[in-house]
């Protein structure tokens, strides 16, 4: 199996926000102190999420509940993320690779573990839903055309027997049971699996664990970030008294007209 | 050339999302001097399809193939693909729902296309530069995104556009097959579960939201956040640790790790607003924060707020919504 995710590249963001003309009512400053808070949380979070979370969790625990089997880590990214690498590596994955080179855009990321995904042979590859910073919601498509293989996304459940996968996908407004051949990609929800905290021996492990570094296969000039941009700032909350419910009511309705 | 829209069907009808996306891809095919064709995928009429010109679409491909009745992405994918080809397409429009992004992604390669997903505005279109704006940072910024490739696809987020409706226009609906094969159906669904709404009002569609979180107390509370989105024909949801203990079901969870929504109305109710919450619903148009605790986060990112038990609230906001009528 291979596990496609955590992609820290918030501080080369923030350098890039930095660098853009931020416009906005907020002013520069405003708008990179705003942008610069989100992106500081949404790493922390991003560090938890890859070492407790959905596709590097799920992916070892189908390979202990199966006996057998290896799970591999691939990032593609600068040398920054390895803390990162490493941190999924102490969970249970046995090895990783890191694809030297900035994640340009979703095509570029996509051919990256297309290549590599194919030169390893894996049976799985588990992604996340998209990637926290850009949203995209992307590259778990693009990799299942470029293999020529079905994706499954977003998946809350995943279950494995010999070459079987049954999976619960989301669709707006409920959920459909798919069942497909390996290989296949999948792209996992949460709650797909309990969170897993690595221990001590883990941690220790994962400093030995072989991380590969290779270079970057190809180029992309399907799309490139022009500038970016923040929204209008919020005026303010407008408070009520419990005692004046129905105003509010009715400042929806002819100051907000939402009603 | 031309544009061409996917329209995602359920029911017998066109998804509200996708009366955005048609009339998107109508304004596009304006913007370029061109017209918008539509493809639908899902379960739907040929009468409802060609109402589809109140959106400005001239022209409906339909495949009334039963086996494309539920999400199947392979047969989809192929399905659209034959459509952009004989259509000659240069630019795709879908909705940015999971239908539409999965679809567009892998259509993206298939067709060598640039792609924009959770797009928020028209594109700019300055001779050869194509540019669309996005949501990123789950909706606490924008970019700008060009698309460099002949083609390009568009997925529009909901409730970024509001669908026109030109009354007594109507699109021609044509029949269409692509060769679908049983390798195309290799994902197909063996069975689908559709969240009961009881008759109410499907949260992802949804214009109006009334959410609660913890501050709720409890499951058997509930018919205080039911009364007043019954009232206001809204939509239900709730807070990630209400669906952790299961006192609501998983498909109205929204924040970072749920479903994300962005309608013209979020009324939180007993919901503290957690980052990971705030990224679900900062898209949304006018929020509105119910909570006892003057210092909870939520009434920072909110329009209008009280500061008041929820209990005590509740049944006055769905009384005054009556009593609007």
């Amino acid at each position: 199996m291979l596990v496609v995710g955590g992609r820290p590249t918030e501080a080369k963001l923030v350098g890039q926000i930095d660098s853009a003309s931020i416009v906005g009512p907020a002013g520069k400053n405003a708008g990179r102190d705003s942008i610069g808070l989100v992106v500081d949380e949404r790493v922390v979070q991003e560090v938890k999420g890859l070492q407790r979370g959905g596709a590097a969790a799920r992916a070892i625990e189908l390979k202990e509940a199966a006996g057998s089997g290896t799970v591999t880590v691939l990032n593609v990214g600068e040398a920054d993320t390895e803390v990162i690498i490493r941190k999924a590596i102490s969970i249970g994955a046995d090895d990783a690779i890191r694809v030297n080179a900035f994640p340009k855009d979703a095509f570029f990321v996509a051919q990256q573990i297309a290549h590599y995904a194919k030169e390893g042979g894996y049976d799985v590859i588990l992604m996340g839903k998209e990637s926290i910073d850009f949203n995209g919601f992307q590259v778990h498509g693009m990799v299942g055309e470029l293999l020529g293989i079905p994706t499954i996304a977003p998946a809350l459940k995943l279950d494995i027997a010999g070459d079987t996968a049954t999976l619960e996908r989301e669709i707006e407004g409920g959920k459909e049971v798919v069942e497909v051949k390996t290989p296949f990609v999948v792209s996992c929800q949460q709650p797909m699996c309990e969170p897993r905290i690595p221990n001590m021996r883990g941690i220790m492990a994962a400093r030995t664990k072989p991380l590969k570094v290779v270079e970057a296969i190809g180029q992309s000039d399907r799309t490139a970030v022009a500038q970016f941009a923040l929204p209008p700032a919020k005026q303010g909350v407008k408070l009520f008294t419990v005692e004046q419910a129905a105003d509010l009511v009715k400042a929806l309705r002819t100051e907000a007209k939402v009603l | 050339m031309s544009v061409l829209v996917v329209i995602e069907c359920d029911h017998g009808d066109v998804k509200k999302s996708s009366l955005e996306v048609a009339t998107y891809g109508a304004k596009v095919a304006a913007q370029l001097g061109t017209t918008a064709t539509a493809v639908a995928v899902g379960e739907v009429t040929a009468a409802n399809l060609a109402k589809l010109g109140e959106q400005g679409i001239t022209k409906v491909l339909h495949d009334a193939d039963a086996r494309l009745k539920h999400f199947v992405n392979l047969a989809y994918v192929k399905l659209i693909a034959a459509a952009a080809q004989q259509e000659s397409a240069k630019v795709l429009v879908l909705a940015n729902s999971n239908i539409g992004a999965t679809v567009g992604s892998r259509l993206a390669v298939r067709l060598e296309a640039s792609l924009a997903t959770n797009a928020v505005e028209l594109p700019t279109i300055n001779g050869a530069a194509f540019t669309v704006r996005r949501g990123v940072y789950s909706g606490k910024a924008f970019a700008d995104v060009t698309l460099m490739g002949e083609r390009k696809i568009i997925a529009v987020k909901k409730n970024s556009i509001e669908a026109e409706h030109a009354a007594g226009q109507t699109a021609e609906v044509v029949s269409f097959t692509a060769a679908l094969t049983d390798a195309d159906f290799a994902d197909a669904p063996k069975e689908v579960k559709m969240a009961s709404t009881e008759g109410g009002i499907l949260l992802p569609e949804a214009d109006k939201v009334v959410s609660g979180g913890r501050g709720m107390k409890g499951p058997e509370n509930w018919h205080l956040i039911e009364d007043l989105a019954k009232a206001l024909g809204a939509a239900t949801a709730c807070s990630k640790p209400v669906s952790d203990v299961d006192w609501r079901p998983h498909h109205e969870h929204v924040g970072q790790t749920g479903i994300t929504v962005s309608p013209n109305l979020y009324i939180a109710c007993g919901i503290s607003g957690a980052i990971q919450h705030l990224a679900g619903v900062n898209s949304s148009k006018v929020i509105v924060v119910i909570n006892k605790d003057p210092e909870a986060p939520f009434f920072k990112a909110a329009d209008y707020g009280i500061v008041g038990d929820v209990f005590e609230v509740l049944p006055k906001l769905t009384a005054a919504v009556k009593a609007l009528g």
